[in-house]
C-alpha cells in the first residue's frame, strides 16, 4: 500500500514539530525516516499511525484519505521503541492478541489463530520461546516479537519506531540484516524511524532526511551519501570536513589556497566546501600541485584505515581516513607537514541554499 | 489518613557493610524505642479490646453479637460497603484513567479535589450533607415534598461513605498507571482493539493488584467510618445504625462488654484486611520487580 503525506504540519504548544511536510512512499519501500532528535520524525511516524492527529494536511493511503479514519481501520503494524509487549500475556498470545481481538465474524477460528502465530513465530525464528513472558526474554528477542506481533494482523502497511534504539550494537547489527530479508521476504510497505545514518543507509531502500520539522531531502541511501541536498544533510550524514570560502573561477577559495570545484561552480562570497574523511588524497608537503597544507596532529591505525587528525593553517581540525597501506608507503608519522587534495568537494552557498552537489 | 506504608521494591536487599553500619547502640536504641512505641500504642489496645469482649465469657459476647440491633447494624454496615466499595471502584477507575491517560485543561484541579475528603474533617464531610438535603438544606424541601428521605436514612449513610472513601482507589491507580504509560494501549489498538477491549485485556491486568489494594483500603475505611456516617445517621437503633455507631451508643450507655464485642468485629476486619493488603502488597511488588526488569533488560 502507498503512503502519501501531504502538507503535515504539527505544534506542540509553541514547538513547531512538523512544518507542511509532503512525501511519497511508493508501494512494498523500505523507507526510513531520519534525522536527529526533535526533528519530528516520530511524530510524522504517529500521525501516519493515527496515534497522533496532525494540525494541517493529509494521510493517504493507497490514494484514500485516512487523515480522518479510526487508528483500529488504518490497517497498519506499529512497532515501538520500547517494544509495547503486553506483559502479562505470553509470547503466544502477545502474536494472537491481533487476531483475537477481531469481531467475531472477521476472527478466525482458534486452529486458525494457532496455525498463524506458529508461522509468524518461525518467520522471526523464535518459535520455542512461544510460552514464555516478555520479561523472560531479551531485548533482540522482544523486539522481534513486537514485529511478529504487529505483522499478524497482516497490515499493508508496517511502521517502525526507533526498532533498533535500544538493543546493544552487536544485536542492532544482526537485526538490521534480518529485518532487510523480511523485507525483501514479505515486501509490506515500511517506513522506520532512526537517528542512525549507519541504520539508514544500511538497511533502506530510500531515505528521507528530516531536520527541525522539515524534509531536506528524499532519496537512495547513496543519492543522499554522495549527492547531499543541503548542508545538513552533508553534515547528518557520515562525518565532513568543512571549509568556509568564496568561489570564483571554478576554485573554492580557502584563505591563500585555491581548491577546484568544477567550472560549473556558480561564484560566491560566502560558500562552504564539504569533504568527507576518505576523499583526501594526502601527499607529501613538497609535492607538486596546488593542495591545502596541514600538520599530522594524531594517527589512529586500527581496522584497515586509518584516521588521521590534521591541523590546518587556520588553527581548524581536519579528519582524513586513508587506507593504512598508503600511510605507511608514505611513511607518515605525527608531526609532519602534508598536503591534501579532495578529490571531491561539494559547494553549498553559505546560507544554506543549494548550489551544488 | 490512607495510612498504607508501601515497602520500594529492592528497599529490603540493602546490605551493610562494616564502613557504613551505625555503631550498635544506635540500632538497638532505634529498634527499641519502634517497638515499644508500637506494642504501647498499638498491640496493647489491640489485645484490651479483644480481652474486654471476653471478658464475661463467650455467652455475653456472642449474645451481644447476636441482638437485634447488633445484627441491623452489621447488616447496614454491610450494605453501605456493598454499595460505596463499587461505586467508588468505577468512580476511581474511571478518574485515574483520565487522569493518567488524557491531557486535558483542569487535569490538576481534580487531581487536588480527589484528595479533598481526605483533607478535610469527617465530621464536615457529613455536614455538606446536612446543608444539602437536610430539612432546612437546598433540596430538602423538594425532597420531603416528594417523600424521599435522604438524611437520617440509609441513602445518607451511603452518600457520606461513598464522599469519604472516594480517594483510596483512585489514588493507588494514578502514580500506577502514570508509571505505565500508555504504550500498551496503544499497541492494542493499533491492532485493532476496540476501546473496551483495550481496557479489558492491556489496562486491567496491569493495574489488577493496585486496584484490589485500593478496594480492600476503600472497603476497611467504608465500614468503619464513623464522623460523617455520625452526622448524618441521626442513630437511630436498628435503623440507622452502622457498626462503629453501634459501638458508641453500646459505650455510652455503659454496656462495655458489648461494646467492645461489637468493637472486637471492627478490630478483626481491620486485622484481615491488614492480611490482605500485605499479601496484595507482596504480589504488587513481584509485578513491579518484573516491570522493572522488562525496563532494564531493554
Amino acid at each position: 500500500m502507498s503512503i502519501a503525506i501531504r502538507n503535515i504540519s504539527k505544534h506542540f504548544g509553541a514547538f513547531h514539530a512538523l512544518d507542511d511536510v509532503s512525501i511519497d512512499i511508493p508501494s512494498g519501500e523500505l523507507v526510513a525516516l531520519l534525522g536527529p532528535s526533535g526533528c519530528g520524525k516520530t511524530t510524522l511516524l504517529r500521525i501516519i499511525a493515527g496515534l497522533e492527529s496532525a494540525d494541517a494536511g493529509r494521510i493517504l493511503l493507497e490514494g484514500d484519505d485516512a487523515s480522518d479514519r479510526h487508528v483500529r481501520d488504518r490497517n497498519v503494524g506499529f512497532v515501538f521503541q520500547h517494544y509495547a509487549l503486553f506483559r502479562h500475556m505470553t509470547v503466544f498470545e502477545n502474536v494472537a492478541f491481533g487476531l483475537r481481538v477481531k469481531p467475531r465474524k472477521f476472527r478466525p477460528s482458534e486452529n486458525e489463530i494457532r496455525k498463524r502465530v506458529t508461522r509468524l513465530l518461525d518467520l522471526v525464528q523464535l518459535g520455542w520461546l512461544a510460552d514464555r513472558y516478555p520479561s523472560q526474554l531479551s531485548g533482540g528477542q522482544r523486539q522481534r516479537i513486537a514485529l511478529a506481533r504487529a505483522l499478524a494482523v497482516e497490515p499493508k502497511v508496517l511502521l517502525l519506531d526507533e526498532p533498533f534504539g535500544a538493543l546493544d550494537a552487536k544485536v542492532r547489527k544482526e537485526l538490521r540484516r534480518w529485518l532487510r530479508q523480511l523485507h525483501d521476504e514479505i515486501h509490506v510497505t515500511s517506513v522506520f524511524v532512526t537517528h542512525d545514518q549507519e541504520e539508514a543507509l544500511e538497511v533502506s531502500d530510500r531515505i528521507v532526511v528530516m531536520n527541525k520539522g522539515g524534509v531536506e531531502q528524499i532519496g537512495s541511501p547513496d543519492q543522499v551519501y554522495d549527492h547531499p541536498a543541503t548542508p545538513f544533510v552533508a553534515s547528518f550524514l557520515g562525518s565532513v570536513n568543512l571549509f568556509h570560502g568564496r568561489v570564483e573561477d571554478g576554485h573554492l577559495h580557502v584563505g591563500e589556497h585555491a581548491l577546484a570545484v568544477g567550472a560549473g561552480q556558480l561564484a560566491t562570497e560566502k560558500a562552504v566546501g564539504f569533504v568527507r574523511p576518505h576523499e583526501f588524497d594526502v601527499l607529501p608537503a613538497n609535492a607538486p600541485g596546488s593542495g591545502l597544507p596541514g600538520k599530522i596532529l594524531r594517527v589512529i591505525a586500527i581496522g584497515p584505515l586509518a584516521q588521521v587528525e590534521l591541523l590546518r593553517p587556520d588553527g581548524e581540525l581536519l579528519e582524513v581516513a586513508i587506507l593504512r597501506d598508503t600511510l605507511s608507503v608514505l611513511g607518515l608519522r605525527e608531526g609532519d607537514e602534508v598536503s591534501l587534495r579532495p578529490r571531491n568537494i561539494r559547494v553549498f552557498q553559505n546560507d544554506n541554499e543549494r548550489l551544488a552537489a | 489518613m490512607s495510612a498504607t506504608i508501601a515497602l520500594q521494591p529492592g528497599a529490603l536487599e540493602r546490605h551493610e557493610t562494616p564502613t557504613t553500619r551505625e555503631p550498635a547502640w544506635v540500632k538497638v536504641l532505634l529498634i527499641g524505642i519502634a517497638l515499644t512505641f508500637f506494642t504501647v500504642f498499638l498491640l496493647f489496645p489491640l489485645f484490651a479490646v479483644f480481652i474486654e469482649a471476653f471478658r464475661k465469657g463467650w455467652g455475653t459476647y456472642l449474645a451481644a453479637l447476636s441482638s437485634q440491633d447488633a445484627l441491623a447494624a452489621i447488616r447496614l454496615t454491610l450494605l453501605t460497603a456493598a454499595i460505596a466499595v463499587p461505586l467508588n471502584l468505577v468512580f476511581g477507575v474511571a478518574a485515574a484513567w483520565s487522569i493518567a491517560k488524557f491531557e486535558f485543561p483542569g487535569k490538576r484541579l481534580l487531581i487536588t479535589l480527589i484528595d479533598l475528603p481526605f483533607s478535610v474533617s469527617p465530621v464536615i464531610s457529613g455536614l455538606i450533607y446536612v446543608l444539602l438535603f437536610g430539612a432546612q438544606g437546598w433540596f430538602g424541601e423538594w425532597f420531603a415534598a416528594h417523600d424521599i428521605k435522604i438524611l437520617f436514612a440509609v441513602p445518607g449513610i451511603v452518600l457520606a461513605t461513598v464522599f469519604v472513601t472516594f480517594p483510596f482507589v483512585a489514588r493507588e491507580l494514578i502514580p500506577l498507571m502514570e508509571a505505565q504509560g500508555s504504550e500498551e494501549e496503544e499497541a492494542a489498538v493499533v491492532l485493532g482493539a476496540s476501546g473496551w477491549q483495550v481496557f479489558w485485556h492491556t489496562t486491567l491486568p496491569n493495574i489488577k493488584w493496585g486496584l484490589l489494594y485500593g478496594v480492600i483500603l476503600c472497603n476497611a475505611r467504608a465500614m468503619g467510618e464513623f464522623g460523617a456516617v455520625s452526622v448524618v445517621s441521626g442513630h437511630i437503633r436498628g435503623m440507622t445504625n452502622t457498626m462503629p455507631l453501634h459501638v458508641e451508643i453500646l459505650y455510652n450507655e455503659y454496656n462495655y462488654a458489648a461494646a467492645f464485642a461489637v468493637a472486637s468485629l471492627l478490630a478483626l476486619l481491620a486485622i484481615v484486611t491488614l492480611g490482605l493488603k500485605t499479601l496484595v502488597e507482596r504480589q504488587t511488588r513481584k509485578q513491579q520487580t518484573e516491570s522493572l526488569a522488562l525496563e532494564n533488560a531493554s
